[in-house]
């Protein structure tokens, strides 16, 4: 285990590095080092970081000025498969308006290698994804809402002023729509 | 009522219904304590099931499931056992698959006598066909358990959610929730844990 995540902080470094060169992520880099993922997931200049839910939860509770876009989905999932770009769509388009789109895996473990990371690769997918595994799903699903059943795909959007949990998916008119009204 | 007035609360009733059904919906079905309603869905054998034609039964696991979701697959197993460990003491499982195959045809009819002949399941396995029997109970996901009591007024909802606490590791589990809640149902004593959230495929409609 030890080596494990001697390996993941080196994994981290070497992605860090990779990615000075573009400032627009640096704020990552801070969010990475804050929350100490379980696992780094690397595969050429790509990785994914792996957290239990109260690694994940600050991504969910932050304070600073940006719409937070938060999308529980699986390379499984046809209907999140379906919605997936226009979640793209938004985390490029709105960018320049404080708006960030994480994509939240619940891809089972043994899937992260043979399938959530050639897909990343494949869609060439740009906004952050992560990976949640934590199977203490009573405990934590009510945390991100109370109403949430469980169901995917699900999506929270929120920032300081405004918090709302859409347990659905969209089509990328009803996204827009409503990611505007949080940022009036 | 003026012609214009009734036009108005028409339109204000279809706002509000419409409002109450896209923001509201996970409030719809049944909770704890709720009385469920039978049905008459086909098996697999192409026999058509109710709740009523099990005549000695002391409740039934629902359990609304498929065969394309990787959550359902990883608890086909587990429902397996649990039908084999209580449909002898009362509690048989009535599996339904709520899917719209035209949506998700991995969940055909057909598909779905494959997938019980090939996993060997014991107990029925039935089509919501015209999906009309999953929202009445408010299943939103695939696998969702509901434990029912038979009574003298009816079927009573004794429990709603996941069959345990661990989907990924059947050795790994702390908590059998739904063996907890049949065995204190059985017993007549109160289930401590009746209703439990988690991760599952979203129904296709």
């Amino acid at each position: 285990m030890k080596r494990l995540y001697i390996f993941a902080f080196f994994v981290f470094l070497i992605s860090c590095k990779t990615e000075d060169s573009k400032p627009e992520k640096a704020e990552n880099k801070e969010d990475v080092s804050l929350l100490e993922p379980k696992e780094v997931l690397a595969e050429d200049s790509l990785s994914v970081a792996v957290y239990n839910f109260d690694g994940l939860e600050p991504l969910l509770n932050k304070k600073d000025d940006k719409t937070y876009i938060i999308n529980f989905w699986a390379t499984w999932c046809k209907p999140c498969i379906k919605e997936l770009p226009y979640f793209e769509k938004i985390n490029a388009e709105y960018k320049n308006k404080k708006v960030e789109v994480i994509l939240v895996s619940m891809d089972f473990p043994k899937m992260y290698k043979s399938h959530l990371i050639p897909f990343i690769e494949k869609r060439g997918l740009q906004s952050r994804v992560v990976a949640l595994d934590d199977p203490k799903q009573n405990t934590w699903i009510p945390k991100v809402n109370e109403d949430w059943s469980g169901a995917i795909p699900a999506t929270l959007i929120y920032n300081k002023d405004k918090r709302e949990f859409y347990e659905r998916s969209f089509e990328y008119e009803e996204l827009e729509n409503t990611v505007q009204q949080f940022l009036k | 009522m003026k012609p214009i007035k009734s036009v108005i609360l028409l339109l204000l009733v279809v706002i509000a219904s419409s409002f109450t059904k896209d923001s509201f919906s996970y409030e719809d079905g049944y909770k704890v304590g709720d009385y469920a309603s039978d049905f008459s869905l086909k098996n697999i054998d192409g026999k058509m099931v109710s709740l009523a034609d099990f005549n000695d039964a002391k409740g039934y696991l629902v359990i609304f499931t498929c065969n394309t979701c990787p959550y359902a697959k990883a608890y086909e197993d587990r429902i397996i056992a649990l039908d084999k460990k209580y449909k002898t003491k009362g509690v048989p499982v009535v599996a339904i698959n709520p899917n719209n195959p035209k949506v998700q045809p991995g969940d055909s009819f057909e598909k779905m006598i494959k997938r019980a002949e090939k996993k060997g399941f014991t107990f029925p396995y039935l089509l919501d066909e015209g999906q009309k029997v999953y929202p009445q109970y408010g299943a939103t996901r695939t696998p969702h358990v509901f434990l029912l009591e038979k009574t003298t007024k009816g079927n009573k909802v004794r429990y709603i959610g996941a069959i345990d606490d661990n989907y990924q590791d059947a050795e790994a589990v702390e908590t059998k929730y739904v063996e907890d809640a049949i065995e204190a149902m059985l017993d007549g004593k109160e289930i401590k844990i009746n209703s439990t959230k988690a991760i599952g495929c979203s129904i296709k409609v």
